[in-house]
């Protein structure tokens, strides 16, 4: 055995080596991003249509609630049980512990909008549909972003557990490094999988930064704060 | 349904262990977390310019998946990498993360004629934080809280797979037998022991700021 830590390895880095670090950090992406374009697909419209009516609030508010007391790994063991090994039964369960945060951020971010806003622009002649994409939501942003991202990094960590079930991605470094006793591969994968989850919170962050209004977030007005406490970190979809 | 029940039948003892195994696990580092975030939560009130510092590190130590802490802590602790304490620290680390930011805000948000008040009536520093403005911050504190607890409840499973996670053994015997049955009824105690939790902690939220109550029903 050579003193070369498993993370410094060019080998472990060598694009044609299967099962390199390059490789299931690309696998684990692909992972995050099916998960969370279907889970969005499915909260972002409901929890629109929730915040918009104000029909169907007790689903929007408990889903938050219950998606984070569901164990991740529970949730996983059984749909392998019972779908056999494979990806579908950990897109499902993926899918599953993404859509709360979001649907609940959805409609809180749409509840909090001010409905002098949301009044002074049906009385401009704004249709529904319209008053839910122009004003509603580009002002609802801030928090839907918070639940985006709280969604985003559980999706990223219970995709490390999913390994455990036979999935690839960056899990297979903790899970087989355990199984080998191979301690290096073990730091190697936490210490990957730690800064994959850091770099897509702060990306999504940018994105939140280019994408919400300045007149939203108080930025470029002068402003030192925002009128209203807006949310900025996924941790405020936690406290919702 | 009924295999549940039959392996409720002949395994009512291991679930029971694994049951408290995993409220020990969840509750120690809760109480914890709880009592490290207060002060620190405190410190970022008191000097302002710590507060976002403290943002953005419970944010970034908040997003670490958490199977990746629990399999560097016994490196970094040099426990083995069995060990309960494991567990323990990494969802104490998260407990922090959370309440140490809901803790500044909570006291943040206490109305400054209150404070100023209470300076007025000749209470001191210290007298003022514990008499007034931590009884006023308790809501936003104990909200922080619930959401501490169900997390802790429900990632306390992943330990499981170092082979230290109170419920996540029937997880993982599951997935090994192929067999529904225990995954089941460890999904069912895990929601309800959260429930529990979460209940428990309104309970007191109710019992320690009767004028909230008040307030509601004035308004």
């Amino acid at each position: 055995m050579d003193d070369t830590p498993y993370l410094l390895d060019p080998s472990h880095w060598d694009w044609s080596v299967a099962g390199s670090i390059p490789h299931l950090l690309l696998a684990h992406l692909g992972y995050t991003a099916l998960s969370v374009l279907v889970g969005a697909l499915i909260a972002l419209p409901l929890g629109m249509l929730i915040g918009h009516t104000g029909r169907g609030a007790f689903l929007a508010i408990n889903a938050g609630n219950a998606g984070r007391s569901l164990p991740t790994l529970g949730l996983l063991s059984l749909l392998v049980t019972l779908m056999s090994i494979g990806f579908l039964p950990v897109l499902i369960a993926l899918v599953v512990l993404v859509v709360p945060p979001i649907l609940t951020s959805t409609y809180a971010g749409l509840r909090s909008v001010d409905p002098n806003a949301v009044d002074a622009a049906r009385g401009m002649g704004m249709s529904g549909l319209q008053v839910l994409l122009r004003v509603e939501l580009p002002m609802a942003l801030p928090v839907v972003f918070g639940g985006l991202r709280a969604g985003v990094l559980q999706v990223v960590s219970t995709a490390t557990v999913a390994a455990y079930t036979g999935l690839s991605g960056l899990g297979r470094l903790l899970v087989d490094g355990l199984a080998l006793n191979d301690y290096g591969r073990v730091v190697a994968g936490a210490v990957v999988v730690a800064a994959l989850a850091i770099a897509l919170d702060l990306l999504l962050g940018l994105v939140q930064r280019r994408v919400v209004s300045p007149g939203i977030s108080g930025r470029g007005l002068g402003r030192s704060r925002p009128a209203r406490p807006v949310a900025e970190s996924p941790l405020d979809a936690g406290v919702l | 349904m009924n295999s549940v029940l039959d392996y409720l039948r002949g395994n009512h003892a291991a679930v029971l262990d694994a049951l408290g195994q995993h409220v020990v696990l969840a509750v120690v580092p809760l109480l914890i977390g709880a009592v490290v975030a207060l002060p620190l939560g405190y410190l970022g009130v008191r000097f302002r310019w710590l507060y976002q510092p403290l943002l953005n590190v419970s944010g970034v130590v908040y997003s670490i998946p958490s199977l990746a802490v629990f399999v560097t802590l016994p490196y970094v602790l040099g426990t083995r990498i069995l060990s309960p304490v494991n567990i323990v620290v990494a969802l104490a680390i998260y407990t922090v993360a959370l309440m140490a930011r809901t803790v500044s805000d909570g006291l943040r948000a206490v109305d400054p004629a209150l404070t100023e008040a209470a300076t007025a009536m000749g209470y001191t520093r210290t007298r003022r934080l514990v008499g007034v403005e931590l009884p006023l911050a308790l809501p936003v504190v104990l909200a922080g809280l619930r959401v501490a607890a169900v997390s802790n409840i429900s990632l306390v499973s992943v330990g499981a797979l170092l082979g230290v996670g109170g419920l996540g053994a029937l997880f993982t015997r599951g997935l090994q037998l192929a067999y529904p049955a225990p995954i089941v009824v460890g999904i069912v105690l895990s929601v309800l022991l959260a429930a529990v939790a979460d209940l428990l902690i309104v309970a007191l939220q109710r019992a320690t700021t009767p004028w909230t109550r008040l307030a509601e029903r004035r308004s």
